[in-house]
């Protein structure tokens, strides 16, 4: 059976060209960058010219890029690294509640030892309370840390004005933007950016890679203790077929950043559009407009999202659920929670990805699939017989 | 998460959806909240169960323990229906993840709820019929929430 993947905000398929670049450091230039022979100072020559490809896709100085093993390792040396560099200063952190599991349990960890956290609310379209944002700033606050866009629901967050509220109060603003990176074009100087996150995997790079920016005036503390390697802020011998790839994914991916944002935003507009004309009792989670062109996520009632994707399986169809079930633990998303879904409505919830190798054929198809088997599950579900029967309300949403 | 071939089976081909009109036990556990609720009705003659069907809301493995646990009853007698187990009922999917356990359970308690309701039916008192099935006073004995201790 065709398989087809809309899943791209879990992982996307490494570019041939990406591919292609990455081939001879896991072959024939297999040197150590630290090593002071030809082939190790050639490999370090290819680290470098990564780091500046890195830096010129986000306006940054190539000394204010770090390669890490993945995007929770940049959110955690982000983290854990300036939390600690400038606790003389104070120690409480800002983040909101519908971060990435990367930066919530960092945070947790930091609480544990003995950092203050403010988890901000978010509204019902999944962005964050500036003023509730502001309003918590103190005197011991040391970072601001809020994603660039939400993985979950696709929500892009006031990252300029998150940026400008940190300046005005002299707090350094770290964002993970593990799902913006190579969708959405970032100038780090404009948005006011201190410190962010990306991951390879999100942009058709390898997995196994990631990338931290720091600005160079900002303090932050190694986390990787053990050698010198990035300027003595990460030891481990650099990944450099992963770090070549890394440079070469974001190249093309912002070289085709409008392209491929206009593209996706017509599948998924088209996806969305017609699940809510041919799909009754749905809820589009997520805001409409500030959106990342590759995401839908839609709630449907009196269906459990578990039973969905593997239904979607059977028919070669590749997608995620914010249901408990498919968390592996025993509650709903966060996220869902947090734009204030009910448990039932978040248990039916479901996340396409879309990415550039998806057609208006493979769209049509998964619509298809999808009205068949809502149908079939509604029909199965004592819930929805209890709707048609009258003897449940169906409130707001 | 792993699903072994008979669960595969039952999810993606149910037997016995649907319900009954002229049923003479329904019994539904569960809860929304939760994530899943499932709902049994049966057709009880001369003490057998000549009909069940069910209706499920929640994952794959709570469709496929509703699925195989009507087909165990299915003919049976009333004692022999509230001899079934959910060890049974896991046994016979060949297993179920460890996560999953609890949707056998609501299988099995969700087959004696419908047979209180028949008893019910049948002239005896709520409270006789939940002793005779083996079933404490009404609650929501599996709901992950009052379980998980760790739960806001």
């Amino acid at each position: 059976m065709k398989v087809r993947y809309f899943d791209n905000a879990a992982t996307t398929k490494v570019d041939e060209r990406v591919f292609e670049a990455m081939k001879p450091f896991l072959t024939s230039e297999f040197g150590n960058p630290s090593s002071i022979y030809s082939i190790g100072r050639e490999t370090k020559k290819k680290v470098e010219d990564a780091r500046e490809t890195v830096a010129k896709c986000i306006n940054a100085q190539p000394k204010e890029i770090y390669f890490t093993s993945c995007g929770s390792e940049s959110d955690n040396t982000a983290v854990k690294g300036i939390a600690y560099a400038n606790r003389q200063k104070g120690n409480h952190i800002i983040t909101s509640k519908i971060e990435h599991p990367a930066i919530l349990n960092t945070c947790k960890q930091l609480e544990k030892e003995g950092f203050e956290v403010s988890y901000i609310n978010v509204d019902k379209n999944g962005i964050i309370d500036l003023n509730e944002l502001e309003r918590n700033i103190k005197d011991t606050t040391i970072l601001i840390t809020v994603m660039f866009a939400n993985n979950e629901i696709g929500t892009i967050e006031p990252i300029k004005e998150i940026g400008q509220i940190a300046k005005k109060h002299n707090i350094i603003f770290h964002t993970d933007a593990v799902q913006a990176v190579g969708s959405i074009k970032i100038d780090v100087e404009d948005l006011g950016i201190d410190a962010l996150s990306m991951s390879a995997h999100k942009f058709h790079g390898p997995k196994g890679v990631g990338a931290l920016y720091v600005k160079s005036n900002v303090k932050f503390n190694k986390i990787i203790d053990g050698g010198h390697q990035e300027r003595n802020k990460r030891a481990g011998t650099e990944n450099v077929a992963g770090i070549v790839g890394l440079a070469k994914a974001l190249e093309i991916a912002n070289n085709d950043i409008e392209k491929n944002a206009k593209y996706l935003k017509e599948l998924r507009d088209y996806y969305i559009k017609s699940i809510e004309e041919k799909i009754k009792f749905v809820k589009l989670n997520g805001d409409r407009e500030k959106r990342l062109p590759s995401n839908a996520n839609f709630s449907f009632r009196f269906i459990e999202g578990e039973s969905l994707l593997l239904n979607l399986d059977l028919k070669g169809i590749c997608a995620s659920s914010g249901s408990a079930c498919t968390s592996g633990t025993l509650d709903p998303s966060h996220v869902l929670l947090a734009i204030g879904l009910k448990h039932e409505i978040a248990h039916g919830s479901l996340r396409v990805s879309f990415g550039i190798d998806n057609t208006k054929e493979d769209v049509d198809y998964l619509i298809d699939s999808l009205v068949e088997i809502i149908n079939r599950l509604r029909e199965m579900s004592p819930l929805y017989e209890d709707f048609v029967e009258g003897r449940y309300e169906l409130d707001e949403m | 998460m792993q699903y072994t071939r008979k669960v595969i089976d039952h999810y993606t081909n149910p037997r016995n959806v649907g319900k009954i009109a002229d049923a003479n036990g329904v019994g539904e556990v569960g809860n929304p909240v939760c994530g899943d609720i499932m709902k049994i009705y049966l057709k009880i003659e001369d003490n057998i169960i000549k009909d069940v069907k069910f209706k499920t809301f929640g994952c794959g493995a709570a469709i496929a323990t509703s699925s195989v646990s009507t087909e165990m009853i299915k003919g049976k007698t009333v004692e022999e229906a509230l001899k079934l187990t959910n060890k049974q009922v896991v046994d016979e999917l060949d297993g179920l993840p460890p996560v999953k356990i609890h949707c056998s359970l609501l299988a099995e308690e969700a087959i004696k709820e419908a047979i209180v309701d028949y008893y019910v039916r049948s002239g005896k008192t709520e409270e006789e019929a939940r002793k005779m099935c083996g079933l404490k006073p009404k609650g929501c004995e599996h709901c992950h929430h009052e379980q998980d201790e760790t739960e806001e």
